[in-house]
C-alpha cells in the first residue's frame, strides 16, 4: 500500500491552459487515430488475403480514408419512410459519443512537469476512472439499439437486440476480470495501477499484470472483443443472416459514425487493456520519478507503441477466425468467463494471504 | 426563490447545479407525458444522465459513476428490451395512456409539496468538500460500519439471480 498514492486535484486549483490542451490533445488523437485505423485494417486485411489493398490515394494508399469520408459525406442520405426521425437521427451520435469519451479515463503518459506544476496527461482523474469506462461501455448499447429499432426494419431490430445482449453479458465478465487487478494493485486509480505495474523480476521481466493476472488478461481481453462487437463476436451485424446488421438501414454520414464509434471502441479498449495489463506507459529500465518533458514525451511513445501492438492483433484476429454462434457466445460468456473471473477472484484473495 | 435554495447567481457552478435540475426535471416530465413509450424510455436516459450530473456536481464521484453503471447501463437498458420487443406498441395505443389526471397531479402535487418542505427546513449536515478520493471511504464503510445491510442486500441479490436463472431455464421435459 502506499505506493504512488498521490493527492487528487480537485476542486482546489482552477483549471490551467495545459489541462485544457491535454483534453483538446486526447479527443484529438482519438478522432485521428479512427481513419488511421480504418487505412491499417484495409491493408493488414489486404496483406492476410494476399491482395494489394488501398495503395493509390496517397503514399501507401495513407489519404484513402479522406477520400472514404468525402465519399461519405456525398451520398445520399436515406431515412427510411417508417423509420421514427428522431431517434434515427439521434442514434448514430449516441453510439458514436461513449466511444470517444472512454479515452478520457485513460493515463497517457508519465506526469509532466510544466510552468513549476505537475500535468497528468489524462482527462479525469482520480479514482472513479475504471468505473466511468465500464459506465460507458455499457452506453455504447444505446446507439445501438436505438439504431435498430428506429430503422422499423427486423433485420436491424434483430441486430440491435443481440448486440445489446452481447455488450451486456460481456460487461460482466469484464468487471469480474477488472477486479482480481483491483486486488493485485491494490487500488482502483489507474494511475497507481500503472504505477504498480513499474520494475521488474531479475532484471528483465517486467512487473506487468499481464504476468501477475494472466487468467484476468484472457478474461478482458476477450470481453474487449465482444464488447467492441469485433469479429469473432461481430454477430449484431453478421451479414450472413441479418443483411447487415442495426445499420441495414442507414447510409451516408450516419452509417460512417456507426463505423467510426466500432473503432473508437476499439482504440479506448486497446488503451485500456496497456494500462491495466501492460504496464500502461511505464517501460521496463524506466527511471522513477523522472518528470522532464521529453521523457514524459517517452513514455507517451511506448504507450502508442503497446497500443499499436494491440490493434494490430485485433485486426489480424477479424481476418482470421470464423463467427460464433450467438448461443455459442452466450455459453462462453456466462457458463465459461463469468465462473473463470469468479474462480480468479478467489484464488488471488488466497495469493494474497499466503 | 434561488436564493433561497442557497444557490449565488454569481457563481457559474450556480448555472452547471440549475442545468442539469433542468434536465432532470424536463426529462422526467416527458417520461411521465409522452405518448411514445420508446421517447419515454429515451427520456429516461437523459433524467438518469442529470442525476448522475448532480451526484458529480456535489463531489460524490463515485456514485455519480455507479449511477451510470447500474441505471443507464443496466436497469435502463432491460426497460428498453421490454419495450422494443413488444414491438409496434404505438399502433395498440394503449401503451402509456394518461389515466386519472386529478388524482395522480394531486399525489404528485403533495409528495412534491412534503418533499419540498423536508429539503428546505431541514438542518442539513453541511460536510466541507474533501480532497481525498470517496472510493476508499465508501469501501471501508461497506465492511465496517454498514456490514449488516451491506451483507443483506447482497443476499437479497443473489436471491433474485438465482430465481431469474430460474425462470429463465427451459423447462425440462416430464418423463
Amino acid at each position: 500500500m502506499g505506493r504512488g498514492n498521490r493527492p487528487v486535484v480537485k476542486g482546489d486549483k482552477a483549471i490551467r491552459f495545459w489541462d485544457i490542451a491535454v483534453v483538446i490533445g486526447v479527443f484529438a488523437v482519438v478522432m485521428q487515430i479512427v481513419p488511421l485505423l480504418v487505412w491499417a485494417e484495409r491493408r493488414i486485411s489486404a496483406l492476410i488475403q494476399d491482395r494489394v489493398g488501398p495503395n493509390r490515394v496517397g503514399p501507401f494508399g495513407l489519404f484513402q480514408p479522406l477520400a472514404d469520408a468525402i465519399k461519405l459525406l456525398f451520398k445520399e442520405d436515406v431515412i427510411p419512410d417508417g423509420a421514427d426521425r428522431f431517434l434515427f437521427v439521434l442514434a448514430p451520435a449516441l453510439a458514436f459519443f461513449p466511444a470517444a469519451m472512454t479515452a478520457t479515463v485513460i493515463p497517457f503518459g508519465a506526469p509532466m512537469l510544466i510552468g513549476g506544476e505537475m500535468l497528468q496527461l489524462q482527462v479525469c482523474r482520480g479514482n472513479v476512472g475504471m468505473m466511468l469506462f465500464m459506465a460507458l461501455t455499457g452506453l455504447s448499447v444505446y446507439g445501438i439499439a436505438f439504431g435498430g429499432w428506429a430503422s422499423n426494419n427486423k433485420y436491424a431490430m434483430l441486430g440491435s437486440l443481440r448486440a445489446s445482449a452481447q455488450v451486456l453479458s460481456y460487461e460482466i465478465a469484464m468487471g469480474i476480470a477488472l477486479v482480481s487487478v483491483f486486488m493485485t494493485s491494490q487500488s482502483v486509480d489507474l494511475n497507481t495501477i500503472v504505477a504498480d505495474q513499474t520494475g521488474t523480476w531479475m532484471g528483465f521481466v517486467p512487473k506487468w499484470n499481464v504476468l501477475k493476472q494472466p487468467l484476468a488478461f484472457v478474461i478482458f481481453f476477450i470481453a474487449a472483443f465482444a464488447e467492441t462487437n469485433r469479429l469473432p463476436f461481430d454477430l449484431a451485424e453478421c451479414e450472413a443472416e441479418l443483411v447487415g446488421g442495426y445499420h441495414t438501414e442507414y447510409s451516408s454520414m450516419k452509417f460512417s459514425l456507426f463505423f467510426l464509434a466500432e473503432y473508437a471502441a476499439m482504440f479506448s479498449s486497446c488503451c485500456m487493456i496497456t494500462t491495466l495489463f501492460l504496464g500502461g506507459w511505464s517501460f521496463p529500465g524506466m527511471p522513477a520519478g523522472e518528470t522532464g518533458k521529453l521523457f514524459s514525451l517517452l513514455t507517451v511513445a511506448v504507450f502508442f507503441t503497446k497500443v499499436a501492438v494491440l490493434l494490430f492483433f485485433f485486426i489480424v484476429v477479424r481476418w482470421t477466425l470464423p463467427r460464433f454462434r450467438f448461443d455459442q457466445l452466450m455459453h462462453l460468456g456466462w457458463k465459461t468467463l463469468i465462473p473463470l473471473g469468479l474462480a480468479n477472484i478467489a484464488a488471488t484473495g488466497v495469493a494474497a494471504q499466503l | 426563490m434561488i436564493a433561497a435554495l442557497g444557490i449565488r447567481l454569481g457563481d457559474p457552478a450556480a448555472y452547471v447545479f440549475l442545468a442539469f435540475a433542468a434536465m432532470t426535471c424536463g426529462s422526467a416530465l416527458i417520461v411521465a407525458a409522452s405518448r411514445n413509450i420508446v421517447y419515454s424510455a429515451y427520456a429516461l436516459l437523459l433524467t438518469f444522465f442529470g442525476v448522475a450530473g448532480l451526484y458529480a456536481f456535489l463531489d460524490a464521484d463515485f456514485i455519480a459513476a455507479a449511477q451510470l453503471l447500474v441505471y443507464v447501463g443496466g436497469i435502463l437498458v432491460l426497460i428498453l428490451f421490454g419495450v422494443m420487443l413488444t414491438h409496434k406498441i404505438r399502433d395498440i395505443n394503449l401503451s402509456n395512456e394518461t389515466t386519472n389526471p386529478i388524482i395522480g397531479a394531486a399525489i404528485a402535487g403533495f409528495i412534491f409539496l412534503a418533499l419540498a418542505y423536508v429539503s428546505i427546513y431541514t438542518k442539513w449536515d453541511v460536510v466541507e468538500r474533501t480532497a481525498s478520493p470517496t472510493t476508499g471511504e465508501i469501501g471501508k464503510a461497506f465492511v465496517g460500519k454498514y456490514l449488516l445491510p451491506f451483507e443483506a442486500s447482497s443476499v437479497l441479490l443473489l436471491g433474485a439471480l438465482i430465481g431469474a436463472a430460474y425462470l429463465a431455464r427451459r423447462e425440462k421435459e416430464k418423463p
